[in-house]
């Protein structure tokens, strides 16, 4: 029946199977973004919800696109809130990342030293709690840091502070839930990198004389950037436009942008605000995403 | 000259210590007969006990287990043919548009993504509810089911297609007596993710539900805003060990497989 194609001529087929998650995609992720956008860009006053946004003909473009404006944007620089909150997320965000690094390195790096057979288990133990739901890895926290939680309780009972440290609901406590949910992230990449590090440049350097000290900062770790770079940007990346954690641990004064955004549309239920704020989100996202494609580049290349 | 030594081993317990206390303290308390969270007043399952009896609570897990199954199906055959498409036809018109569609979620924020598909169902006048919320989910584990799918596939020998086409198969016949057995791992794998990924979501379902379709973690999250209970506590610990289930299962499941394979 069937007379065998030969494989150059697939583009069509290709086409058809890509067809269906193509269509879906632009229906369910490219066409909300034109909303979004067609949204920030409108007048709050005229917006309000609920309403319909209706895309005009061609014929009345011109119109549309006069009734369009900046003003949502204007008031994004105008209100200190809104730039401080994304400079806090952005704050936030480092922080999260340089201790994720402090604690990730030597726990990635000692899995990669660690036997072979124990390796497949650690790795593991790192994913597991990646699987469990994250607004129950949160709540955990809650528990520890409440005033005469679980952490009061240790510390006060071997006599460490005398009273509650009330570190729930400051930034602190969101620094602290935001490392823990994502170390995982910053761990994976990292012991992949380590894991393949050529163990005869260390015996190299070591024979050469170099201290184990040595040895780490001028061959270990700068073979292992590519590692730092991919986990830095797995952390850095979704931190921030976190909203869970800054609003579960954070205080009311703890400023970042995915809970701007969250009230705008939720308690003020001003949506073209949240979707300008949405839109800024993005573009503070641009430069950041960049350096992970690169740091998937160098990856790919060093595995050479 | 790199010796596993007794810094390493501290590294390792530190760092698992961190990740793990917190879950463990979390399974204790459900387990406390003290209604204060503070004080240990005893070994109780109380708190399971009124959990079975909290309707609205298992509600809310029956529609998030059914919006899981759902979407995590679509998911994971969307996230299939976009894997297929983009691991076998490396040209087509619009494969970087394509391409980037499907990674963006991945990076995205929640927020924008919950935000954005609102914005569409409220533009489409669509009511909300159950399908919204498994359309909205679909959409966002579908890039890390391709992922999963791609990495089987960047190791698929096509030479056994080649054959199977060869013998007179039809490209539909090929791909379910040969490409569907072969990748099959990765697709369960796959769907596993997305279930996951369906279940654990708080904000991308908020944005998108509607009256009357209130998920488990949208109900889990207005009780922790309340104050931590021991009954949140055993909902947890429950949530926990059905994960730990499936994962344990699955990953049995991968390795006999594998061992069947061979």
């Amino acid at each position: 029946m069937s007379t065998p194609v030969p494989r150059s001529s697939g583009t069509g087929r290709g086409l058809l199977v890509a067809a269906i998650p193509y269509l879906w995609l632009v229906a369910f992720f490219l066409a909300p973004f034109v909303i979004v956008l067609r949204i920030a860009l409108s007048d709050a006053a005229t917006d309000q919800p609920p309403y319909a946004p209706h895309f005009p003909g061609i014929s009345q473009l011109g119109e549309f696109l006069g009734a369009l404006d900046l003003e949502n944007f204007r008031l994004l620089g105008d209100d200190p809130l809104y730039w401080q909150s994304y400079l806090s997320s952005l704050r936030i965000a480092a922080l999260t990342t340089l201790i994720a690094l402090a604690i990730g390195y030597p726990l990635a790096y000692a899995m990669a030293l660690a036997p072979k057979r124990w390796q497949g288990i650690l790795l593991v133990l790192v994913i597991l709690p990646f699987w469990t739901s994250f607004l129950i890895r949160v709540y955990a926290w809650i528990g520890i840091l409440r005033p005469d939680g679980l952490l009061d309780m240790a510390l006060m009972g071997i006599g460490l502070t005398a009273e509650p440290l009330r570190l729930l609901n400051t930034d602190t406590a969101v620094l602290i839930g935001m490392v823990y949910s994502y170390l995982p992230f910053m761990v994976l990449p990292l012991f992949s990198t380590l894991q393949k590090l050529d163990g005869t440049l260390l015996e190299a350097a070591s024979d050469l004389g170099a201290t184990p000290l040595t040895t780490f900062l001028t061959v270990t770790l700068p073979l292992s950037i590519p590692g730092i770079l991919a986990g830095s940007a797995l952390v850095f990346i979704p931190a921030i436009g976190e909203f869970v954690i800054p609003d579960l641990l954070g205080g009311s004064d703890t400023l970042m942008v995915g809970k701007v955004l969250w009230n705008e549309f939720f308690s003020n239920r001003d949506w073209p605000l949240a979707s300008a704020v949405a839109i800024v989100l993005l573009v503070v996202l641009v430069l950041p995403l960049m350096l992970l494609q690169r740091a998937r580049g160098q990856g790919e290349g060093s595995v050479r | 000259m790199r010796r596993f030594g007794a810094f390493h081993l501290a590294a390792l317990v530190a760092g698992f210590a961190f990740l793990y206390l917190p879950i463990v303290a979390l399974i204790a308390y459900s387990f406390n007969a003290s209604r204060l969270v503070t004080l240990w007043g005893g070994f109780s399952t109380h708190w399971y006990g009124a959990l079975m009896r909290n309707q609205p609570l298992l509600d809310a897990a029956w529609l998030t287990i059914r919006v899981a199954l759902v979407s995590a199906t679509l998911a994971t055959v969307l996230g299939t043919l976009a894997a297929l498409a983009l691991a076998r036809y490396r040209v087509f018109v619009g494969r970087t548009l394509f391409s980037g569609m499907v990674m963006a979620p991945l990076v995205m924020p929640e927020v924008i993504t919950g935000l954005s598909l609102l914005l569409l169902f409220v533009a489409g006048d669509v009511e909300r509810g159950y399908w919204t919320v498994i359309i909205a989910h679909a959409t966002f584990s579908l890039g890390f089911a391709c992922i999963v799918v791609q990495a089987r596939l960047a190791g698929f020998d096509r030479s056994l297609e080649e054959a199977a086409r060869d013998l007179g198969a039809t490209p539909m016949e090929t791909f379910a007596t040969v490409t569907l057995p072969l990748i099959w791992p990765a697709v369960a794998a796959a769907w596993m993710l997305a279930f996951t990924l369906s279940l654990d979501d708080l904000v991308i379902a908020s944005f998108t539900t509607g009256p009357g379709a209130t998920t488990l973690p949208m109900r889990l999250y207005s009780a922790i805003r309340l104050g931590v209970t021991p009954e949140i506590n055993a909902a947890c610990t429950i949530m926990i060990a059905a994960v730990a289930v499936a994962v344990i299962g699955a990953s049995l499941l991968m390795k006999r497989d594998a061992l069947a394979g061979r």
